[in-house]
């Protein structure tokens, strides 16, 4: 079956999200997600990259050779990282300075190799981008709001913006690294609970349409 | 004693995975069973002391002189992958069975961020040569500790009850957190 353009975005964003669905790409999940501001500037570098890669690996993948493919696969990512890097240090120093190392490491990141070999190798240009798209957004979204729950925790304060007055006593324990996992842990086990109602939900209605034709 | 507290640091105090957050993907990957982490744990402690004498000795005797630094990124992940090719094909000769009980997680290793990482933080704090190589060792053990003692806790987990929604990877992670903050106790060491 041939999906169409909108299907493919929908299905990173949602269906198949690479952060909450797949569970991939973690390091930076976790490690840049201090403040929605970092979260947002991360998975907006790792969508230019994957958009990059993916049509560039696409549009070669019939010169490619099959057994070097994921040498061939890193040496095009790691090239669309360097640029990244260079165009932050240049226009967003304040963004390159708070990333910092993890902006190299993006060539690391398991979305971008997973969907070179899941996706691009086997699909048109065209198609790829919107996959590379999809899948770039869905990982914004999720960094975004995962860093926005907490910075707002954390440091009480939302892209800078002060929240709660100078009453608030921040909980820096949600900054700091073990908050990190605990409350992307709580997160994901939230998504999974509304996931489990919608199917069973879904499961229900169709059991009683059943129902009804017979 | 420099070296000592370097190795001390790097193993407890600035733990790769639990305060660092690199190489997440194989720490939840690969972490079901003891076994399996202990073999995963000494591949990745080989790697990481190979590329960071390799990557030390690229960056110092070729980059710099050549003004060639923006091409880090491409030139050390490329060492990497070539040192894991190598390393596979070691182990294949050497001892098989080590091999497949490995598995896929050992060309997997080429895309652990702790690799790359260690090899970027050695240049980033200037270390040399010795420095870079004890270094890349205290963190692989860091990583080894903390995977084997992750996977003791998951094998517990599996015969606990869960919450539906929070069964799998969200009970590992909360559980991580958790880790965490034991190892936050070592801050105040050094």
């Amino acid at each position: 079956m041939k999906k169409s353009k909108m299907q493919i975005l929908k299905n990173g964003i949602l269906n198949e999200n690479p952060t909450f669905r797949l569970l991939l790409g973690m390091c930076p999940t976790l490690a840049v997600t201090t403040a929605a501001m970092n979260g947002l500037g991360m998975g907006l570098s790792t969508t230019v990259v994957l958009i990059g890669s993916n049509v560039v690996i696409s549009a070669l993948r019939k010169v490619i050779p099959d057994a070097i493919r994921i040498p061939a696969f890193i040496v095009i990512i790691a090239s669309f990282v360097t640029i990244v890097q260079m165009i932050l240090e240049a226009y967003v120093p304040s963004l390159y300075a708070a990333l910092g190392m993890y902006i190299p490491l993006i060539v690391v990141n398991c979305i971008i190799l997973g969907r070179a070999e899941a996706f691009a190798y086997t699909n048109t240009p065209g198609d790829s981008f919107f996959d590379g798209l999809g899948m770039g957004l869905g990982f914004t979204l999720a960094l975004t709001l995962l860093a926005s729950i907490r910075e707002i925790i954390g440091a009480g304060t939302f892209f800078g913006i002060s929240l709660f007055g100078s009453g608030y006593e921040p909980a820096l324990l949600v900054i700091m690294p073990a908050g990190g996992f605990v409350v992307f842990g709580l997160l994901l086990g939230l998504i999974n609970m509304l996931t489990n109602k919608y199917e069973a939900k879904a499961k229900a209605e169709g059991d009683k349409l059943a129902e009804e034709v017979k | 004693m420099h070296y000592l507290l370097l190795l001390i640091s790097g193993i407890f105090v600035h733990n790769f995975i639990l305060s660092r957050f690199l190489g997440i993907c194989p720490f939840l990957g690969v972490s079901k069973q003891i076994s399996t982490s202990v073999g995963m744990g000494a591949a990745v402690t080989f790697v990481m002391a190979m590329a960071s004498a390799i990557t030390y000795v690229v960056q110092y005797s070729i980059l710099v002189p050549l003004h060639l630094e923006y091409l880090q990124t491409i030139t050390f992940i490329l060492v990497i992958a070539t040192l894991v090719q190598l390393v596979e094909m070691v182990i294949k000769k050497m001892s098989p069975t080590l091999y497949d009980a490995l598995g896929v997680f050992l060309p997997l290793i080429t895309t652990n961020c702790a690799v790359l990482g260690v090899a970027l933080l050695n240049v980033q704090y200037g270390y040399n040569f010795l420095e870079s190589v004890v270094f890349g060792i205290a963190g692989a053990l860091g990583f080894m500790l903390a995977i084997v003692l992750f996977a003791g806790i998951r094998e517990q987990l599996e015969l606990s009850p869960i919450p539906k929604a929070l069964d799998g990877f969200p009970i590992a992670l909360i559980t991580a957190g958790l880790m965490s903050i034991a190892f936050l106790g070592f801050s105040g060491m050094l």
